[in-house]
């Protein structure tokens, strides 16, 4: 009977640890080949005769050098920086008090605008971006980073809303109206006693702002043509690939720096990004 | 902290006195509400809105990059779309893009969300690993792909090979051929969905009361049975949410096309929203791309209906 149960424990933890091996192999497999690619000499990286799984020769900077000495790395990285901080301060001027608007609105209406605002976010970029080229022209503001701080809101504000509506959901009424008996406004109330309490929402939706900004694509690779006014995302897959020379080594190290950083703050912050998503399917 | 309050009453007394209209908006709640609202609504109507009805407008129009005016000219765009042959092809591709990911998604989600809801060590670091392709900026997790399906230095077929499962004189050449180069779009689009879908389902599975399957276990129902009929019903609507958000991720991404193949060879891997961007943006032809990227509106449209139909159930129960 006990040997029974062993057997069984052996086959069911196997089973488990196959299960996630498979897993992390093939999903984080494009990341492990991307650090390895940087850090291999080019003669290493083009000899197929050798196991590439190993490093053959010593492992170089040289890839890592060429990247942010002789490409514009590090301007798209500035640049991706300063749309993501105007992104976030224009989403969040708009998204907080409008989530808190919609948190506390009494009635049938709150719920309804709210996910009215959610579904404007699944309208997705690749309906828009044909219309936005001809008004970022009209507006004169091609090839400019402007163009982006003006048009990421438009993903970055309902998905916010969404979001910081959720959290101010959960903050008690009660607080807000003792502090009205002592004399606050409602307005007063929101801004001296519900803000302070609610940086870790705040902070969430500053997260995910930024990070909806690293990702953008669509928007990026139709406004902006010139090399200098790339974002990261647009950057490396459209300058750094041309022409018949890939510079693999230069290019792996790129997606890598500008990935990483970005999914490990992410994901601290998954679940609440996860509870946006499931409109409370789960409780 | 019931306190803190009161202290602000005091600093906000005598400021209130002097702002009279102020106040009154302050303390008049519906007004209060529409002004917080207001701002973030215009926003989204100038953004969203506008842009949307404009591409309603380009696609009954013959405007491109270079026109100063524009006249109506009804249906045309639309017959020359449907006319064309890589339209069909188009509209072929997103479709098996989006069905054949999907349905893998939602198998290999499950089964990564199962083996995760259990606690064992290093399990944070492995929902890291595990997360990487969602989280990080898909534009640059297709170049690592381009980088293991190149023809010459692929790793795929190099391990394939040292293995034996590759015959010495095979060498697929993975994004250049059609069939394989599908194949590999779509991978990479299962790739970058799992995790997402698996995090939405494991927050399913992990609000399963535990009662209920400590009642089920003494009740006598065996692993299948719990499955089939605790679980999976359980876990059903939020399996819906996944596969509603992958499935519009899915259908509306040029990204992964645009990376890993542009369309090619010979436009035989274009989806519908990278042939827009390739006819309306870099063709020029504005008016024609928003004809072919306004096919994606039906699903639009159906997915949210879906939605809202949830959240309603949500907000029912």
């Amino acid at each position: 009977m006990a040997k029974a149960v062993n057997i069984r424990n052996v086959v069911k933890t196997g089973g488990h640890a196959a299960v996630l091996v498979f897993f992390v192999t093939f999903l984080a497999f494009p990341f492990y080949w991307m650090l390895m690619t940087t850090f291999k000499t080019t003669i290493d990286l083009h000899d197929v005769s050798k196991n590439p799984y190993l490093f053959n020769e010593p492992p170089t900077l040289e890839h890592l050098r060429v990247l942010f000495q002789d490409t514009q790395f590090l301007q798209w990285l500035i640049n991706t920086g300063l749309v993501g901080i105007a992104v976030v301060a224009i989403t969040l001027v708009l998204a907080v008090p409008a989530g808190y608007a919609l948190a506390r609105m009494t009635g049938h209406w709150g719920q309804t605008l709210g996910i009215a605002i959610f579904l404007t976010y699944l309208v997705p970029p690749t309906i828009l971006f044909i219309p936005f080229s001809r008004i970022i022209a009209a507006l004169g503001l091609q090839d400019s980073l402007w163009s982006l701080v003006l048009v990421y809101p438009s993903f970055t504000v309902p998905f916010c809303t969404w979001l910081l509506m959720g959290f101010f959901k959960a903050i008690p009424r009660d607080l807000e109206d003792a502090a009205m008996i002592d004399g606050l406004s409602r307005f007063g109330a929101f801004f001296k006693v519900v803000m302070p309490i609610s940086v870790a929402g705040v902070l969430t939706a500053i997260i995910f702002a930024f990070t909806l900004v690293t990702q953008e694509f669509v928007y990026g690779v139709t406004f902006i043509t010139s090399a200098s006014s790339y974002t990261v995302s647009v950057g490396v897959p459209t300058f750094l690939v041309r022409g018949d020379v890939y510079f693999w080594g230069s290019m792996m190290g790129a997606c890598l720096i500008a990935s990483v950083p970005i999914a490990i703050i992410y994901n601290f912050f998954v679940d609440r990004f996860v509870a946006g998503f499931t409109v409370g399917a789960v409780k | 902290m019931m306190l803190q309050p009161a202290t602000h009453a005091a600093a906000a007394g005598p400021a209130r006195a002097h702002t009279g209209l102020l106040a009154r908006i302050a303390d008049n709640e519906r007004l209060l509400w529409r002004l917080m609202l207001a701002p973030a609504i215009l926003y989204i109507v100038l953004l969203v809105g506008f842009p949307f009805f404009l591409s309603l407008y380009f696609s009954v129009s013959d405007v491109t990059v270079g026109s100063r005016e524009m006249s109506f000219v009804g249906l045309e765009n639309f017959r020359r779309v449907i006319e064309s042959r890589t339209f069909w092809t188009a509209l072929k591709n997103t479709l098996i893009f989006t069905v054949v990911s999907q349905l893998f998604v939602i198998v290999f989600a499950n089964i990564l969300a199962t083996a995760l809801s259990v606690e064992f060590r290093g399990k944070w670091f492995i929902r890291l690993l595990i997360l990487l392709p969602w989280v990080a900026p898909i534009s640059l997790g297709a170049i690592g792909w381009l980088w293991i399906y190149d023809s010459i230095y692929s790793i795929i077929n190099w391990t394939g090979q040292a293995l034996g499962i590759l015959g010495p004189d095979r060498w697929p050449i993975w994004l250049g051929e059609p069939t394989l180069a599908m194949i590999s779009v779509i991978v990479v689009q299962i790739w970058r969905i799992v995790p997402l879908a698996t995090v939405i389902i494991l927050a399913g599975l992990t609000s399963i009361p535990q009662d209920i399957r400590d009642a089920a276990a003494v009740d006598g129902a065996g692993f299948w049975r719990r499955l089939l009929q605790i679980e999976f019903p359980l876990v059903m609507p939020i399996m819906l949410v996944a596969v509603l958000f992958g499935v519009i991720f899915t259908f509306t991404d040029m990204i992964v096309v645009f990376v890993l193949t542009r369309g090619g060879p010979y436009d035989q891997t274009q989806v519908l929203a990278s042939w827009a961007f390739f006819t309306g943006i870099q063709g020029g032809d504005l008016a024609g791309g928003a004809a072919v990227s306004l096919f994606l509106f039906p699903v639009l449209v159906a997915v949210a209906i879906l939605f809202l139909r949830l959240a309603r159930r949500a907000e029912v129960t």
